[in-house]
């Protein structure tokens, strides 16, 4: 007996720049995906309701020039969103990475305490050393939070780069707070060792080393950094000094996210 | 409507021909002048500002560089083009199967394997980058994507090698109109990092250079490589077909860019040039993009029949290039602009970014315009393609110009100029050798051009695509300066592409031995990472070629280009020169750049998985180097860290080096090798230091092991930058197999890698140079600590 394959649809738009290899992580673990340009969702040439994840990859849509992820934002709360709101009350699950983090967080969409989306609570703002950083980073899941999609997880520290200018994730005390206590933060910087550390190790001043959250259902995540570029050992950075295949962080990211979706959804 | 202006040419003698040329800033001699007026005497008429400023273009030395296809007398002899004499002439003496177009088309195209090809191509933006670092810096990078894209293929690796002056040179001390070279460097990198990333494309290669000579000209080199289905290919347009002006609109921004690139700069170029430098905006780019790989992968055959690349020059170029032997006629009324008020030759010479030029059959227009509507991109019919022989240009129906493709692109007179070279005189510099070694080590560690520029590095996204296999940082703590960068651009298909550049300004004293150093370099850094099946690209930027000693200095370097290519049997497959980087002080002297070749190499690795890098991988392998040092400090970072000047220029034994890099490929796809790093700045010494702080292991070597042409000193084998030379770690189970294989080559064991943190060099007569690898590792950090 075949297992119906999870369906995924990779969302671009002007300047969507990581969707390639998005689109190839998620064929990698077995799905059937597409990638799908705002337009023809805006057209309704398909719809949202016959897949079981929505991604948005990152990039810098629209150029980033009312602020990072600022008008797909925009798009996402005034163009999608009784889609989103249909698909999301489903159990489906939405992924941003990098730019689609900091769209959801400026949709509201991320970690949207109430429903329906609406109020931006946090932000993700310029680095704290001004510049645009590539870097590899750990990020180490928070076993006890309320992601629905990382399950398994358990409190693995995951090795993938960063790339972007604005990834500092800044909210209120009172929402860091809520955040922490609630379970919303699935991923933090930490050192190698597994422990909250500065700069380097935590490349953009987040407060809290928070890398990634979730929503208040734990079925949408954002992150900043990239577990899409480390699919095949020799993306490592350091892979010509290895002496065994070691376990490859960024696959395993999106191996566990669809067993997890098979197990709820199919 | 009468927006045109005639030019009353017929009738005027040899000065206010001048006068004409530069009223209008044609940069047209009068020579050229003459035979412009000859032509519309003919016609009985005189030429409309449009005309005069599409011919003007076209022969400018930008557009079809005068003086590289120019005839140059020297005393001894009469060359008959630089192009056709050394560098094309190089290509087919080496004649290589795999080059598919070269010279021909806005890149070079090589083959990957048998469905795949690399196109690659590499320009200059000096002149913009000089009055507006981060436009023009952006805008560099962003034409040379669009050189790529103008073949049909998709842009996969953006490099970048940057020229300034001093990074702490005196604010007093800067000429009018000059910007401060530390203000330059961060302009131009921003530039560079905002187009690539944002059009999502990686900058894994290239360097920064300090040099005195780049205070007035800084350089900017963009590169970039993309990669195509071979039949992809297509440059076919016919009568009939339309034109399509797609992506940006038209604006002011960017008029007379060429005739600008082909004259030197003045305090006043800010204030009469600004409107010559582009504004450059990549999410344009990006949609430009997707839209033409769509075009291009829908069916079997692109949509369109021919595409291009609308750069310098603008429509003139781009259109008036495509419509050769053919005829086009078009209507300016039609171009979207950016806001009215446009004259027409601006809009027919506008050199506005993110625009590029298609030929769309009819058949197929409606379905490519639904492609470019489905990626927000604009796309507009503004012409077609005729069998005329004409370039006619008209505007709201008025003819505004109408020439005869003929006269524009064969009616340049080839220009004659002198050159005259008289050999550098080299001799060895006397001075003692300083005691303590390693802490000139730790001075050139510290120097501008060797030290670490991960505060560049990490500007640019090097991950976006997820297809960079060896990255710019490398190294246990991914720091370490790697030699080269490797591609691997497909998903189902090991197979990489390496590149690597090469550029010593320092040596310009010896343009001959320049370039084939620079040549050299590009190749043993390519070598380096497992690279092979090498092919060049050649980019001058040079000074006033008027001046017989400058032209002098370029026809050295091109033989040497010439004689390079030939001996290490790598065609050149595209290239460019940028001349008139001077600049003219108000009391009348003139400053110059020294000539600057940049060479860029673009390998093969059948395999990504077995490429190397340059970090010390296991204590107690031996270390071995390749390659024979000699007393060459000429122009070497030694030198310059001590205050000499002069001393013998470095020179290639090509013959030696082919035979020492051919095997050392054998050795590395046979496994021997762990590590390789190239010798060069800073010689022996610097490539010790990098390979053992970028592994966190330590190295201890004999210098007498050390093969040498009659050097008899610690600090010349140290610190020489002889060519050709490689430091390899080699895998202790191999070592012997290792040596079989170089076997009456230039290769000796000459130390150990170490478990322990120090670098320790026994030196010739029992004294021995110890450091921490971390002290030293400070040292090449320090100094863009920013």
């Amino acid at each position: 007996m075949s297992i119906p394959s999870v369906k995924v649809l990779v969302l671009r738009v002007e300047g969507t720049n990581c969707d390639i290899e998005t689109v190839e992580a998620f064929q990698m673990v077995n799905t059937e995906t597409r990638l799908v340009h705002l337009n023809e969702l805006l057209k309704g040439e398909l719809d949202l309701d016959d897949y079981h994840v929505f991604c948005i990859p990152g990039g810098f849509s629209y150029g980033d020039d009312l602020g990072a992820g600022k008008l797909l934002a925009n798009q996402l709360k005034y163009r999608l969103r009784r889609k989103i709101e249909k698909f999301l009350s489903e159990g489906r699950a939405i992924i941003g990475i990098c730019n689609g983090f900091q769209a959801l967080v400026k949709a509201g969409l991320l970690p949207a305490f109430e429903k329906p989306f609406l109020r931006q609570e946090a932000t993700l703002a310029l680095n704290e050393k001004g510049l645009f950083v590539d870097r590899w980073i750990y990020m180490k899941h928070e076993e006890k939070c309320r992601c629905v999609l990382t399950r398994n997880l358990n409190s693995k520290v995951l090795y993938v780069p960063v790339n972007h200018a604005e990834g500092r994730f800044v909210a209120s005390k009172d929402t860091i707070e809520l955040l922490e206590e609630e379970g919303y933060v699935v991923f933090r910087y930490v050192d190698p060792y597994g422990r909250v550390a500065g700069y380097p190790w935590n490349p953009n001043g987040s407060m809290n080393n928070i890398a990634g959250i979730c929503n208040t259902d734990g079925n949408v995540l954002g992150l900043m950094p990239h577990p899409e570029k480390y699919v095949y050992y020799n993306l490592h950075p350091s892979w010509t000094r290895f002496h065994s295949n070691p376990e490859l962080d960024g696959l395993l990211f999106f191996k566990t996210i669809i067993s997890n979706i098979v197990r709820s959804l199919m | 409507m009468s927006t045109v202006e005639y030019i009353r040419l017929r009738f005027t003698d040899e000065k206010q021909l001048i006068e004409i040329s530069q009223k209008y800033m044609l940069s047209l001699s009068l020579e050229e002048m003459k035979i412009i007026q000859k032509y519309f005497q003919a016609l009985g008429r005189d030429p409309t500002d449009v005309e005069l400023n599409t011919i003007a273009q076209t022969w400018s030395e930008h557009c079809y560089h005068k003086t590289f296809k120019g005839i140059i007398e020297t005393p001894s002899s009469t060359i008959d083009g630089l192009l056709k004499t050394f560098i094309f002439k190089a290509t087919e003496e080496v004649s290589k199967p795999w080059c598919l177009i070269v010279f021909k088309d806005n890149a070079g195209l090589v083959a990957f394997d048998e469905e795949w090809a690399i196109a690659v191509k590499v320009e200059t933006h000096n002149h913009p980058t000089a009055l507006d670092p981060y436009g023009g810096a952006g805008t560099g990078t962003g034409g040379v994507f669009r050189d790529v894209m103008g073949v049909g293929a998709k842009p996969i690796l953006s490099t970048d090698v940057l020229f300034f002056g001093p990074l702490y040179y005196p604010y007093e001390g800067l000429p009018p109109g000059i910007m401060h070279p530390r203000r330059l460097m961060r302009g131009a990198v921003a530039g560079i990092r905002d187009y690539g990333n944002k059009m999502g494309i990686p900058t894994a290669c290239g360097a920064i250079y300090f040099d005195e000579n780049y205070v007035c000209n800084p350089l900017v080199y963009a590169g970039c490589v993309g990669i195509m289905p071979i039949k992809k290919y297509v440059k076919n347009p016919k009568p009939g077909d339309f034109i399509v002006l797609a992506g940006g609109k038209t604006g002011r921004d960017g008029l007379r860019g060429v005739t600008f690139a082909s004259m030197e700069l003045t305090p006043e170029s800010e204030q009469i040039s600004a409107v010559s430098v582009q504004i450059g905006n990549p999410i344009e780019e990006k949609k430009l993009l997707e839209a033409i790989l769509r075009a291009r992968d829908k069916h079997d055959q692109p949509l369109y029949s021919a595409i291009t690349d609308c750069g310098g020059g603008g429509l003139s170029s781009a259109i008036g290039e495509m419509a050769k032997g053919l005829g086009a006629i078009v209507e300016l009324a039609n171009v979207p602009l950016k806001y009215s008020g446009l004259r027409p030759w601006e809009i027919w010479l506008s050199e506005s970014q993110e625009r590029m030029v298609l030929a769309v059959p009819k058949n197929n227009i409606e379905e490519l315009l639904e492609i470019f509507i489905g990626e927000n991109c604009e796309a507009t019919i503004i012409g077609e393609f005729t069998s005329t022989g004409h370039l006619c240009v008209k505007y709201h129906g008025e003819i505004v110009c109408d020439l005869d493709l003929d006269f524009l692109f064969q009616g340049i007179p080839r220009v004659r100029r002198r050159a005259l070279w008289k050999p550098p005189l080299e001799e060895e510099v006397d001075f003692p050798q300083p005691r303590d070694l390693m802490d000139i080590l730790k001075r050139i560690l510290k120097s501008p051009n060797v030290a670490s520029k991960e505060w560049v590095i990490r500007q640019y996204d090097h991950e976006v695509q997820a297809r960079i296999i060896i990255k710019p940082l490398v190294g246990i703590d991914q720091d370490g300066p790697s030699d080269a960068c490797v591609i691997k651009p497909l998903k189902d298909s090991w197979r990489g592409i390496v590149v690597s550049c090469g550029s010593n300004p320092k040596y310009s004293i010896n343009p001959y031995k320049m370039s084939l150093s620079a040549i050299d370099e590009a190749i043993r850094n390519n070598i380096s990472v497992g690279g092979r099946r090498i092919a060049l690209l050649d980019n001058f930027s040079w000074g006033n070629p008027e001046r017989e000693e400058t032209l002098g200095a370029l026809v050295e370097a091109a033989k040497g280009c010439h004689d390079g290519a030939v001996g290490f049997d790598t065609p050149f497959i595209s290239g460019k020169d940028s001349l008139y980087n001077e600049y003219r002080l108000p009391d009348g002297r003139y400053l110059s750049i020294p000539g600057t070749l940049l060479i860029t190499a673009v390998g093969i690795i059948p395999d990504v998985r077995n490429a190397i890098t340059m970090d010390f991988k296991e204590p107690g392998n031996p270390i071995y180097m390749l390659g024979l040092t000699k007393s060459e400090l000429g122009g070497s970072h030694y030198h310059m860290v001590l205050g000499l000047k002069g001393g013998i220029i470095p020179s290639v034994d090509i013959k030696m080096a082919k035979l020492v890099m051919d095997r050392l490929v054998e050795a590395i796809d046979l496994g021997y090798v762990k590590a390789c790093h190239d010798c060069s700045e800073g010689g022996l010494a610097v490539a010790l230091a990098e390979s053992s702080f970028s592994g966190g292991l330590g190295a201890e070597v004999q210098l007498s092991r050390v093969l040498v042409d009659k050097v008899n000193r610690d600090d010349k084998i140290l610190f020489s930058e002889s060519n050709s030379r490689f430091v390899v770690e080699v895998s202790k189970h191999s070592a012997q197999e290792f040596e079989n294989l170089m076997k009456e080559l230039p290769c000796s064991k000459i130390g150990f890698v170490k478990s322990n943190n120090d670098l320790v060099v026994h030196g010739l007569d029992g004294k021995t140079y110890e450091e921490n690898i971390w002290e030293l590792k400070k040292a090449w950090k320090s100094t863009f600590d920013w």
